[in-house]
Order: structure tokens, then C-alpha cells, then sequence
């Protein structure tokens, strides 16, 4: 079955898009990085769209979703690279991915995605 | 005006896949810029699945249209499923019969120069779009 692979480094999930995604194939990696997450306890997911060519409506939603998910379980999800042609398709379809935090690649995204996830972290320890 | 007529079957997911890989290909090679390309694209990718999971499945047409000088890609997503029974509220954005976001219709049909939809309970449905170069 075809599947995306899921990498881990330390606290954070690395995912690279690299072929267009049949709606199943969508699905799946939304499951299976909602339950890497919980799995690994990961604090941030990292996803690479720069590969991909077009972001249609199907798959807008699954990384609304999937950001949304990881963040209830305590996740923080940084969508990076997606390239200018995408985004401007993406807003005349009507699709503005609230609430999705990007960056405008790997390098940026990560650096953004450990401040968000330290800041949190942080947060907890003034709590406790 | 027409030059080049064929089509494609949608009855699976990966046929979808196909289709807008294929629809990409011919905004290429009629020299769509990437912004264009991706439109028409995302358009496309869109309306094939609405033929699939609405229409119960059917098929594209495509024909590569030349006017005086400007060219364009003219798509016809063809199903034989139960129809639209309301077309004004499909067209609306956010409305949905499915598990959709309701952009389907509402959105390809921003993504191209000329929209047409012919449809009716029980006759099927037929979408065609048009995105000139």
C-alpha cells in the first residue's frame, strides 16, 4: 500500500510530500501523523509541500486538519514550502488555511517550529 | 476552432491523479504560464472528483481551442449520475451534500475564464470549463 514515509528527529516529525496524492493517499498520511504524534510524543510536525504542484481543495483540508489534530495533542505543525503559484490558486479557490502556521522553506520553518515549541514549553514549567 | 478532441476515464481516485497530470501536460504545451497551469489544474482536479464521488463516476473531454491568436484549454467533465437538484445552491460557496468544504463547483469556477453547467435530477451532470492562454 502506497504510504508516505514519516521521519523522526528528536522531538519533531519530519514529512516530505513528494508525489501528487490521491485523495486515499491524503487520508492515510493525515491518520498516520495524527498517530506518530501521540505515539512519539513528538512537539512539532514538519511538512514539506515545495514538491508538490497543486494544493486543491481535498488537500487543503487535510493539512487544516492534520495541524489542527497535532494541536490538540499538543503538537505544533509548520506547513513549509509551498510555492507562489499554489498559494495564489489556493486563495482564488476560496481555501485561506486559517489557523495553519507556514513558513517559506525547511530551514525557516524549523527554526520558527522550536521557538513555538519551547516558547510552549516554557509556558508550562511557569505554570508548574 | 476545435483542433484536438480526446478523453479520459474517471472512475477511480487514481484516475483523478491522471487527469490533472494529464491536464497539466496540455497547459504546457499550450504555453500556459505556471499561475494559469496551476488554475486549470486545480480546477480540473476539483471537477474530477466531484464526477467521481457525486457523479457516481464518468469521464473528461478536453479540447485545445485556437481563436485569432490566443490559444485555450476547454475541459467537459461528463457523468451519467443522479444530477444537481438544486444548481444555485451548489454553486454556493460552503454549501455541501458530502463531507466536502463545499469550494468544489464554487471555486473551479473561479479558477477559469468561462464556466457552463448542464445538469438534472436523474439526467447526470456536465461541467465544462474554459481557460484561455
Amino acid at each position: 500500500m502506497d504510504r508516505i514515509p514519516i521521519l523522526r528527529m528528536g522531538d519533531y516529525l519530519l514529512v516530505t510530500i513528494q508525489v501528487d496524492m490521491h485523495d486515499q493517499l491524503a487520508m492515510t498520511l493525515q491518520d498516520d501523523l495524527t498517530t506518530a504524534v501521540q505515539r512519539t510524543g513528538a512537539k512539532g510536525v514538519l511538512i514539506d509541500i515545495s514538491a508538490l504542484e497543486m494544493v486543491d481543495s481535498f488537500i487543503g483540508r487535510m493539512i487544516a486538519n492534520l495541524s489542527r489534530m497535532a494541536r490538540i495533542l499538543d503538537a505544533r505543525t509548520m506547513v513549509v514550502g509551498m510555492r507562489p503559484a499554489v498559494a495564489i490558486t489556493l486563495v482564488e479557490l476560496g481555501l485561506s488555511l486559517a489557523g495553519v502556521d507556514t513558513a517559506l522553506d525547511v530551514e525557516r520553518g524549523m527554526r520558527r517550529l522550536r521557538e513555538a515549541v519551547e516558547e510552549a514549553g516554557g509556558s508550562i514549567v511557569d505554570e508548574g | 476552432m476545435s483542433t484536438k478532441d480526446d478523453v479520459l476515464p474517471l472512475r477511480t481516485e487514481h484516475d483523478v491523479v491522471l487527469a490533472r497530470q494529464h491536464v497539466r501536460r496540455l497547459t504546457q504545451q499550450l504555453g500556459f504560464g505556471l499561475v494559469d497551469q496551476t488554475k486549470m489544474v486545480t480546477a480540473a482536479s476539483e471537477l474530477a472528483r466531484n464526477t467521481l464521488i457525486y457523479g457516481k463516476g464518468g469521464e473528461v473531454r478536453w479540447e485545445t481551442l485556437t481563436e485569432g491568436s490566443r490559444r485555450g484549454l476547454r475541459l467537459h467533465f461528463i457523468d451519467e449520475g443522479p444530477g444537481i437538484p438544486d444548481l444555485q445552491q451548489a454553486l454556493t460557496d460552503g454549501w455541501t451534500s458530502g463531507s466536502g468544504l463545499g469550494l468544489g463547483l464554487s471555486g473551479a469556477k473561479r479558477l477559469v475564464n468561462d464556466f457552463d453547467i448542464e445538469t438534472a435530477p436523474g439526467r447526470g451532470t456536465r461541467v465544462t470549463v474554459t481557460r484561455w492562454k
